[in-house]
């Protein structure tokens, strides 16, 4: 079936870990854009969510480094860290080991992807899933773009995986939901972590509502490490949202720089 | 010593081996004397300064009791002790120190909420 919802959502551990620590009210105004875009994802009844994240060293290491992956298992774990620091239980998320087949077959076609049987999920999937799906009851697939371990997978790369997510969604008779989960400027976990560049990524994010592929492929990650810091190389989970979606407009419903998160929280959702 | 890392971060069993025999825990692992020294101190200043990834560095330092502000000055402190990151992703471009690049980027400096 056509893909039933698609949007984006940052995935910082700092947003359930660091809670306590950030002015209430910037808190509460993610949280609240949090749980509308919970109540979008139900409303749009899907049967299983793909979620795109950028993995932090928890199951791709550089000894084995795959620039794509997705998972293709009945199950997952999570979180990997200790669940006091994050603020997440561990739990079993489900997953559906059939449709990772018959997606990842379908990938595979138009682009080259790894595949996991086994996935222990860290912040960047347990932050979004902890709001999106706090009752852990929908099927997971996760697909993962290195963003972390460089070399990289070019820009351009990381929008032929989107678009061929986006065929493989629609291939199957399963009502699919994708989303993104990054950051947009930041410095996480290094001495400058709670700096944000506002600009950088209302400029980003202004590119990413409009759809604008030729704009967001022009970006060069030597100038994003300048300007936005390694924290940037992660908006190619944002773009393979908008090349699964290639040419539709989206919606910034929340955008809010917000230091002790370590990053510009945002939630967007695709117009589809 | 990355690898060392990535494995202790995993790894519950591996992680009561290393609390147990921190020294112990290295066997098998290709590392300098500074590398071990780093890791059994620990010294979180000198293992940013020798290019670990935050990424996986923020839990070591979790492992350790080390509070978010202060796992964040002590790497601070390490570039200021030991110069700028070696190897790895920070060292693409050299690091300026935290006040510089503020400045760089136009922002007066951390708030003290986000650091």
């Amino acid at each position: 079936m056509p893909l039933v919802f698609a949007g984006v959502c940052s995935h910082a551990p700092g947003i359930v870990g660091r809670a306590d620590q950030a002015d209430p009210a910037a808190k509460n105004r993610l949280y609240d854009a949090f749980e509308d875009m919970r109540n979008r994802l139900e409303a749009s009844e899907p049967d299983a969510l793909i979620i795109v994240a950028a993995e932090h060293f928890a199951n791709f290491f550089m000894n084995n480094m795959p620039s794509f992956a997705m998972g293709m298992a009945d199950y997952y774990e999570g979180p990997i860290e200790n669940p006091d620091w994050l603020g997440i239980q561990k739990t079993r998320i489900p997953g559906d080991k059939s449709l990772s087949e018959r997606l990842i077959r379908k990938v595979m076609e138009k682009s080259d992807v790894s595949y996991a049987e086994e996935w222990k999920f860290d912040h960047g999937i347990m932050v979004p899933l902890h709001f999106l799906t706090p009752n852990y009851d929908l099927p997971i697939v996760p697909a993962n773009i290195n963003c972390q371990g460089p070399p990289l997978a070019p820009l351009h790369r990381a929008w032929a995986f989107g678009q061929a997510l986006r065929e493989a969604a629609d291939s199957v008779p399963e009502r699919i939901a994708l989303i993104g989960t990054g950051g947009i400027s930041h410095w996480p976990a290094t001495p400058d972590s709670g700096k944000i560049n506002e600009e950088w990524d209302r400029r980003f994010l202004d590119q990413w509502s409009r759809s604008d592929k030729d704009a967001m492929l022009s970006y060069d990650d030597s100038q994003a490490y300048l300007d936005a810091g390694q924290g940037a190389f992660e908006i190619r989970t944002f773009m393979t949202i908008s090349a699964a979606t290639e040419g539709t407009e989206g919606t910034v419903h929340f955008y809010e720089p917000i230091p002790i998160f370590a990053v510009g929280c945002t939630i967007a959702t695709i117009n589809l | 010593m990355q690898k060392f890392l990535f494995e202790l971060n995993r790894d519950e069993d591996f992680q009561s081996r290393y609390a147990a025999d921190r020294r112990g825990a290295l066997a098998g692992f290709d590392l300098s004397e500074e590398e071990q020294r780093a890791l059994t101190e620990p010294d979180i200043g000198l293992l940013f300064h020798i290019g670990v990834n935050g990424q996986i560095l923020m839990h070591f330092a979790a492992f350790h009791s080390i509070e978010w502000q202060d796992y964040l000055q002590q790497m601070r402190d390490g570039i200021d002790t030991y110069g700028p990151v070696r190897e790895g992703v920070y060292a693409v471009t050299g690091y300026e120190g935290v006040e510089a690049h503020s400045d760089r980027l136009g922002q007066t400096s951390n708030t003290e909420e986000g650091r």
